[in-house]
């Protein structure tokens, strides 16, 4: 009796809701591995590619095709099953972040007000955190699947770098918290927006660095790259892998980098929340869609930013990274969680 | 008649002994043959415990070539252009060395035109042979962007050389009594106006994308040590062994050609690490740049090749002649029983020298310290193996 009870148009709208934010993340993580190739060429006084489609524009589904059509490997040595669930389990948790993302604010479509938010829910944060780190065993059983010392030093790599970080992270998230005092992705943003725009990140600064240093980690980028340190280990865990499941690890990472700037645009930068910009004043419709192209605007900024790190430094070397995480990174988030729960104490 | 066991089972003879490659337990993972860090098929078995690491054997052999060996069936002119092959990245350099010889040997009077502009060669080898170690050294540390600006910079200077010896890695250019002719007439324009203003434009922007990277200083400060005396012992030369504070630059040491007319300062550093062997080759690139520049303008007119016999013979004995290659020193000993091919040559090549202090420098280091240890090495395969 329970099923008759759910309005069946709610199931139908948030159905139509997960393909498109699906199908968007998709479109977008293959679209940034192009960004991120034209990025890298402007850094290097290069062209880049320019010859699939105008400008080079269907350079991504080009590649996608060529993955698909190489031939796959599963090496004899490897444990079978576990080599291919990596890929899945990695490209399965990065796409599962963008449920919790409020995308917008509501959008009133054939007499319906729908928010563009697939759910939110009341622990918004913590599922956040526990999807991030179901991400880390694609990088470990893939890894250590594969039957290969270069994957398996990677995954080791990986599997402490993500915990380290992750630490790090939790706990400038909980300084986060304790200012908004809800775990609601959705109401987070609300509080940020309104007339004064009081975005978080101006009353967590330090939080924010160090989220967004997590957040390198997180997604394996340079500085941070020593899971796949190409140099040291050969590309690392994924070295063992061909054809689409070699795609899904390179594809994860992208869906990993969109979701971390769509994350740290809606903790810190206040979601969808335009300066100026009075959404009372307009069509909820309209309103919804300036909010859309802000946070997108507020992502792209995050990715290219992302790219620019990456072709711009060096990698730290391991027992660097360690240090930085569990001799700055914690202390730090720890201190800035101090000095937080002091200044509200005064307040109050 | 002793049967052989009893031999062997006597207290009085040597007993075989038998050193084990690896224990049982350890960790061995295979650095190349084909691996991105090793620029070419150097293969390193590497023995771990962790991250650290315990040991690195060097397993030589994969592109070897026996150039020692082709040169004895080789001419006197025809032996140059396989040194080419050595140490690609100094091709003029090691060309000069044998032209150098085999003017040594019968006695050649280099004209003066020759010998600058063989020193100008050698010097924008240098330059060339920096840079691409400069590009590749950062992307050994995860940094990609400098290996394009410093292949930019480097695409000039392959252009020159193309102009002026028809070839752009290989250049053969340098002949017994000079050069083999007259440098491309729009080679002094290009180096002196397009070149060197272009790259000292581009220095700094080297120091402040790479050098200046607290990432970076972190991975080389103090990463691969290598002291004065071990740099001695394991006879270490070029900037890898100025990095560790030995005086050993050949150009100073021994000048050949017009090395001694010019005024340049010998790079020294004392620290001994990866960062020192990484401002030694970048505080030369700035040495040859000036070298260049007191060159450029002066080069005398004047035959370009002494007049030489159309078959050279070189008498009977030992020769030696050494240079100073972009990786250390170069030298080339040649046995010669009077006739027209060597009767037996033997290259002392700096690569494979540097690269016997490695295992040395990172012992008890981690993965990440041994790139850049290699890297600072700058090593090129087939110089080691020939």
């Amino acid at each position: 009796m329970t099923l008759l009870l759910i309005d069946t148009a709610l199931v139908i709208e948030k159905l139509i809701l997960i393909a498109v934010i699906i199908f968007a993340s998709l479109g977008i993580a293959l679209y940034t591995t192009f960004a991120e190739r034209k990025v890298a060429a402007i850094l290097q006084d290069r062209p880049g590619p320019n010859r699939a489609g105008p400008f080079g524009l269907l350079q991504p589904f080009a590649d996608g095709l060529k993955l698909i059509a190489k031939e796959e490997i599963i090496p004899s040595g490897a444990n079978k099953w576990l080599f291919i669930l990596g890929p899945g389990l990695a490209m399965t948790a990065a796409l599962m972040t963008c449920a919790v993302i409020p995308w917008g604010d509501k959008v009133e479509l054939f007499g319906r007000t729908i928010a563009l938010q697939v759910a939110d829910i009341n622990i918004g944060f913590l599922y956040i955190f526990g999807v991030v780190s179901l991400g880390v065993y694609g990088v470990m059983i893939g890894g250590w699947a594969s039957n290969n010392k270069f994957s398996l030093l990677a995954a080791l790599r990986g599997a402490s770098q993500a915990i380290s970080y992750e630490l790090a992270m939790g706990l400038s998230m909980i300084a986060l918290l304790m200012m908004t005092g809800t775990l609601q992705l959705g109401e987070i943003v609300k509080q940020q927006t309104g007339p004064g725009h009081h975005w978080n990140v101006i009353y967590q600064p330090l939080g924010f660095l160090i989220f967004l240093v997590c957040a390198f980690a997180e997604c394996n980028r340079t500085p941070f790259d020593l899971p796949e340190a190409e140099n040291e280990l050969n590309f690392g865990y994924h070295q063992e892998y061909s054809s689409m499941k070699l795609g899904f690890y390179l594809f994860s990472e992208y869906i990993n980098m969109f979701i971390s700037s769509a994350v740290m645009a809606t903790l810190f930068f206040g979601g969808y929340d335009l300066p100026f910009f009075n959404p009372a004043n307009h069509t909820p419709n309209f309103a919804a869609t300036i909010g859309i192209i802000t946070l997108m605007a507020k992502v792209v900024m995050f990715i290219f930013f992302f790219m620019w790190v990456r072709w711009t430094i060096p990698r730290f070397r391991y027992d660097q990274l360690m240090n930085l995480g569990w001799k700055s990174m914690i202390p730090l988030a720890l201190v800035n969680m101090l000095v937080t729960a002091v200044v509200i104490l005064m307040r109050h | 008649m002793y049967h052989i066991n009893e031999l062997l089972n006597s207290d009085n003879t040597l007993k075989p002994s038998f050193v084990a490659m690896k224990e049982s337990d350890d960790y061995t993972i295979n650095i190349g043959p084909q691996h991105p860090a090793t620029h070419g098929v150097l293969h390193l078995v590497i023995t771990l415990n962790g991250e650290t690491i315990k040991k690195v054997d060097p397993d030589l052999g994969f592109i070897h070539r026996s150039i020692e060996k082709m040169c004895e069936s080789l001419s006197y002119r025809q032996y140059i252009y396989v040194t080419s092959r050595m140490d690609y990245l100094s091709s003029h350099i090691n060309n000069h060395a044998c032209a150098l010889l085999v003017e040594k040997a019968l006695q050649v009077e280099v004209p003066e035109r020759a010998q600058y502009i063989r020193v100008i060669m050698d010097e924008l080898t240098r330059i060339a042979s920096h840079l691409l170690w400069w590009g590749a050294m950062a992307m050994d540390m995860g940094a990609f962007t400098p290996y394009f600006y410093a292949f930019r910079e480097r695409e000039l200077l392959t252009e020159i050389m193309e102009d002026t010896c028809g070839a752009r890695l290989t250049m053969n250019y340098m002949v017994p009594g000079g050069v083999m002719h007259d440098p491309h007439e729009t080679f002094v324009h290009r180096v002196s106006k397009e070149f060197l203003p272009l790259l000292k434009s581009k220095l700094h922007e080297y120091e402040e994308l790479v050098t200046g990277n607290i990432i970076f200083q972190n991975r080389v400060n103090g990463v691969g040590l290598l002291t004065y005396e071990d740099a001695i012992s394991y006879g270490c030369s070029g900037p890898t062994a100025r990095a560790s504070g030995v005086h050993c630059d050949i150009r100073k040491l021994y000048p050949y050609d017009v090395y001694n007319k010019v005024q340049f300062e010998e790079v020294i550093e004392t620290a001994g690490d990866s960062m020192a062997r990484y401002m030694v080759r970048m505080n030369e690139i700035k040495q040859s740049i000036s070298i260049i520049e007191q060159l450029i303008n002066n080069i005398p007119e004047g035959d370009f090749q002494a007049k030489t016999k159309a078959v050279l013979k070189l008498p009977k004995g030992e020769f030696y002649q050494r240079v100073e290659t972009a990786r250390g020193e170069l030298g080339v000993f040649v046995v010669s029983e009077g006739g027209t091919t060597p009767y037996r040559i033997k290259f002392r090549s700096p690569g494979f020298s540097n690269l016997s202090c490695l295992d040395h420098i990172t012992k008890g280091s981690k993965i990440g310290d041994l790139v850049a240890s290699m890297g600072t090495l700058d090593l090129v395969i087939p110089d080691i193996d020939r």
